[in-house]
C-alpha cells in the first residue's frame, strides 16, 4: 500500500476544468516533482490533496484512509505539512511562535492548561520549544528565532516556512516553488536543505518546481501537467527525452 | 549649550530611575498616598486648597483656572516628590529584595507586589467614595476593555457586542442575587439567608458570565462562516435585540431597570476579579493554544495548513472574551447597585472601542493603560462639561494619526520581567 494514493482526481471551477483524472503514488522517502506552465493547474493540486478544496471526483488515500471529505486542519494533523507559493506566514508573529504553533494539534494540556497555566503547559510548551529550536538549527535560522518575520530576508522567511511545515512532523511534505525567486546561493542552500530534510527526517516530499536544475536533481519521479491533464511522467531522464514535454514546455531549453 | 546640559540631566534622571525595581515604585506610591491620607488636608490648606483634590487636582483646576499652581504644587508635593524619593533611595535594597524573592519563590513574589498595589489603591480611594467610585468602574473598564481585545486585538475581528455581553452578564448575576438573598418588590423575599450571599457572589457572578458566553454562540453560529465584516454587523444588532429585549422584559423592571443589588462588589471583590482576568486572559494569550487567534488573525489559510482548528479557536475565544464581559457586568451592576437596560448601549460601545483602540491592540499593557486612561480622562475633564466630548475624540485621532495600532500595541504582557530585579542591567550596560 503507497503512502499517499490518489485515484482518478478532477476538479471543476464552475465550467472550467481545471484538473482531469489525476493519478498519483508515492512511497515514504520518495521525491516527486510536478512541473507545467503557468496556469497548468498545479497548486490546485495541493489545495484539492490538503483539501483547502474539494475534488469533485476522485479518492485520495494516506496510508490506505480516505482523506475527501475532510477539514484542512485535520488533513494537516493526519500528517500532510506544506508551505506556500507566495508565502503566506502570520505577520506579527516571531519565528520560534510559527514553527510553535505548527505543534497546535498535538497540544494536550487544553483549555485549562491554557486558562491556569499548569505545569503540564508549562512542560509541554518547553518541549514544543525544544523541537522548534531544534528544528531551526536544522534550518539554520536558530539566530532569528526571536524576531518577527516580516523584518527577515526573503530566503530566511522560505525556511520558516519550511521549519513551520517540519514541525507538524508530516509524513508528505508539499513544497510549493520552494525556490521561487531565490538568488543562486539561497538556491544551493535550499537543495541542501531538501537533501538533508529526505535524509534524516525519512519523509516523503512531492514539491512543484519552475527552475529544471532543482526538479531533474532532486526528483526521482517527475509528472508534466498541461491544462490539468498529466501528459507525461518518469523519471528525470525520461521527462527530459519526452517529445510531448519538449513540445509543451521544455521547448528549447531541452534542445540546449 | 544650555540645552544640551539640560538634555544631559535629563537622561541622566531617567537613567537612574530606570534601575527602580516595580517594588520600589510600588513603595513610594504607598508612603505617598499614606502621606496624602496623614497630611493631605492641612497641605491643601497650607497651599490655598479648599479640599483634598479628588484626581490629582484636574476636577479643581478645570472649574476654577486660578488654582492651577496650587494644585499642581499639592501633586508634586503629595505624589510626585515622595514617590520619586523613595524610588530612587530605596531603589539598591529593593533590587536585591526583588532579586531574592523572584529567586525564592514567583508566586510569593507576585502576592507581595499584588498586595503593596491593593494596599496603595486601598488608601488612596478611602480618602472619597467618589475616588472608590471612579478606581472600581475604572478596574472594571480594564475587564471589559481586556476582553474586547481578545476578539478585536487578538483574533482581529470587529465585534460590537460587547455591551450586549456585559448586560446578560449585569442582569444575569442581579437576578441571582437579588432573587436569592434581597427582600425585593419585583421577586420577593429573600430565599437564603443574606449571611452566605457574599460567598454565593462568585458564583453568581461566573453564572452572569456563562450567560453572556452563551449568548456569544448565538452571534458566532451564524457569523463565522465567513471572514470581515458580517460580525460586526451581526454583532451590533445582537446588542440591540439585547437592549430591547430587556427593555421589554417587566419581569426585570423593563425600561425601568433593576435596584436593590447587595452591596458585595467592595474593592477587594472588584481588584480580586480583575486581577483574575488579567491573569488568565495573559495566560490564554500567551499560550500556544492562544497565539493560534494570531495566527488566525494574520492568515487562516495558513493556519489551517497547519493543522490550527480555526472555527474552534474563534468560538472558543469569542465565548471566552464574552465570558469575562459578563463578569465585568455582573461586577457594574453590583457596584452601582442598579442597572437599566439604556446603560448597555452604543455609547458603552463607543467608550469600550475607545478604550481598545487608545490602549493598543493585541496587547495587555495596551488595555490597561487604554481603559485607566480614558476612564480616569473621562472623570477629569467633567467640568468642561460638552468640551469633553471634543477633547477626547481629538485624542483619539491623534493617537490613531501617530500610532494606528494603539499607544502599546503588540507587547507582551511578561510578569516575570515586570518582577525581577533591575540590577542587572547596571552592570550589562
Amino acid at each position: 500500500m503507497p503512502l499517499l494514493q490518489i485515484q482518478k482526481m478532477t476538479h471543476y471551477f464552475g465550467g472550467l476544468r481545471a484538473v482531469y483524472d489525476y493519478n498519483l503514488a508515492m512511497e515514504t522517502g520518495q521525491v516527486c516533482g510536478l512541473i507545467g506552465p503557468n496556469g497548468a493547474g498545479k497548486t490546485t493540486i495541493f489545495n484539492l490533496i490538503t483539501g483547502i478544496y474539494r475534488a469533485t471526483e476522485g479518492k485520495i488515500f494516506l496510508e490506505g484512509s480516505e482523506l475527501n471529505g475532510l477539514a484542512p486542519h485535520e488533513i494537516a494533523a493526519r500528517g500532510l505539512g506544506r508551505t506556500f507559493q507566495n508565502l503566506l506566514l502570520w505577520r506579527h508573529m516571531t519565528v520560534l511562535e510559527h514553527v510553535k504553533m505548527a505543534r497546535y494539534s498535538k497540544i494536550s494540556y487544553g483549555l485549562f492548561g491554557a486558562f491556569f497555566g499548569t505545569a503540564q503547559r508549562h512542560r509541554e510548551e518547553a518541549a514544543i520549544e525544544a523541537k522548534a529550536l531544534g528544528l531551526l538549527g536544522m534550518m539554520g535560522i536558530k539566530h532569528c528565532a526571536d524576531q518577527v518575520v516580516v523584518n527577515l530576508p526573503y530566503g530566511v522567511q522560505r525556511r520558516v516556512e519550511m521549519a513551520r511545515a517540519l514541525a507538524m512532523d508530516p509524513k508528505i511534505l508539499f513544497l510549493d516553488e520552494p525556490t521561487a525567486g531565490m538568488n543562486p546561493e539561497e538556491l544551493a542552500q535550499m537543495m541542501e536543505i531538501i537533501r538533508q530534510v529526505r535524509d534524516e527526517l525519512g519523509l516523503a516530499i512531492f514539491l512543484i518546481e519552475h527552475r529544471m536544475k532543482v526538479v531533474m536533481e532532486l526528483c526521482e519521479h517527475i509528472q508534466t501537467l498541461v491544462f490539468g491533464e498529466v501528459i507525461a511522467e518518469g523519471t528525470p531522464n525520461e521527462i527530459q527525452n519526452n517529445p510531448k514535454v519538449i513540445e509543451a514546455y521544455l521547448g528549447k531549453e531541452a534542445v540546449e | 549649550m544650555q540645552a544640551t546640559s539640560d538634555k544631559r540631566w535629563f537622561k541622566r534622571l531617567g537613567r537612574s530611575f530606570s534601575q527602580v525595581p516595580l517594588l520600589g515604585w510600588l513603595l513610594g506610591a504607598l508612603v505617598a498616598v499614606a502621606l496624602e491620607q496623614i497630611g493631605g488636608l492641612s497641605l491643601a490648606w497650607a497651599v490655598g486648597l479648599p479640599k483634598i483634590p479628588v484626581l490629582f487636582g484636574f476636577l479643581m483646576a478645570l472649574k476654577k483656572p486660578l488654582l492651577v499652581p496650587s494644585a499642581l504644587l499639592y501633586v508634586v508635593l503629595i505624589y510626585v516628590l515622595p514617590i520619586g524619593v523613595i524610588a530612587r533611595v530605596s531603589a539598591s535594597p529593593l533590587n536585591r529584595l526583588a532579586g531574592k524573592l523572584f529567586s525564592s519563590s514567583l508566586v510569593i513574589s507576585v502576592v507581595i507586589h499584588l498586595g503593596l498595589l491593593y494596599a496603595t489603591l486601598h488608601v488612596w480611594a478611602g480618602i472619597s467614595d467618589y475616588r472608590l467610585l471612579v478606581l472600581k468602574l475604572a478596574l472594571i473598564a480594564i475587564l471589559l476593555t481586556l476582553s474586547l481585545n481578545v476578539v478585536n486585538g487578538y483574533m482581529g475581528e470587529f465585534s460590537c457586542s460587547h455591551p450586549g455581553f456585559m448586560a446578560l452578564g449585569a442582569y444575569g448575576a442581579s437576578i441571582c442575587t437579588v432573587v436569592l438573598f434581597v427582600d425585593d418588590k419585583l421577586f420577593g423575599s429573600a430565599l437564603l439567608p443574606a449571611a452566605i450571599g457574599p460567598f454565593f457572589f462568585p458564583l453568581a457572578l461566573i453564572l452572569g458570565g456563562l450567560l453572556a458566553a452563551v449568548g456569544a454562540l448565538a452571534v458566532a453560529i451564524p457569523s463565522f462562516r465567513t471572514r470581515g465584516d458580517y460580525l460586526a454587523i451581526i454583532s451590533l444588532a445582537f446588542m440591540f435585540i439585547v437592549k430591547s429585549m430587556i427593555e421589554n422584559l417587566e419581569i426585570v423592571g423593563g425600561p425601568r431597570g433593576l435596584s436593590s443589588q447587595p452591596d458585595w462588589a467592595n474593592l477587594p471583590t472588584v481588584f480580586l476579579w480583575t486581577v483574575a482576568g488579567i491573569w488568565i486572559i495573559n495566560n490564554f494569550v500567551r499560550s500556544t493554544i492562544g497565539k493560534a487567534l494570531n495566527a488566525v488573525r494574520d492568515n487562516e489559510m495558513a493556519a489551517d495548513a497547519m493543522t490550527v482548528n480555526t472555527r474552534r479557536t474563534k468560538f472558543i475565544a469569542f465565548c471566552f472574551a464574552a465570558f469575562w464581559a459578563g463578569i465585568a457586568g455582573g461586577l457594574f451592576a453590583h457596584v452601582l447597585r442598579y442597572v437599566n437596560p439604556s446603560t448597555f448601549g452604543i455609547q458603552k460601545l463607543a467608550e469600550v472601542l475607545a478604550m481598545v483602540y487608545f490602549g493598543g491592540l493585541n496587547s495587555v499593557y495596551g488595555s490597561i493603560v487604554g481603559a485607566l486612561g480614558i476612564s480616569l480622562l473621562g472623570e477629569a475633564l467633567r467640568p468642561l462639561e460638552i468640551f469633553k466630548w471634543i477633547i477626547i475624540p481629538l485624542l483619539l485621532i491623534l493617537v490613531m494619526i501617530y500610532r494606528p495600532t494603539g499607544l502599546i500595541a503588540f507587547r507582551e504582557f511578561d510578569v516575570v520581567k515586570l518582577l525581577q530585579s533591575k540590577q542587572h542591567s547596571e552592570k550589562g550596560v
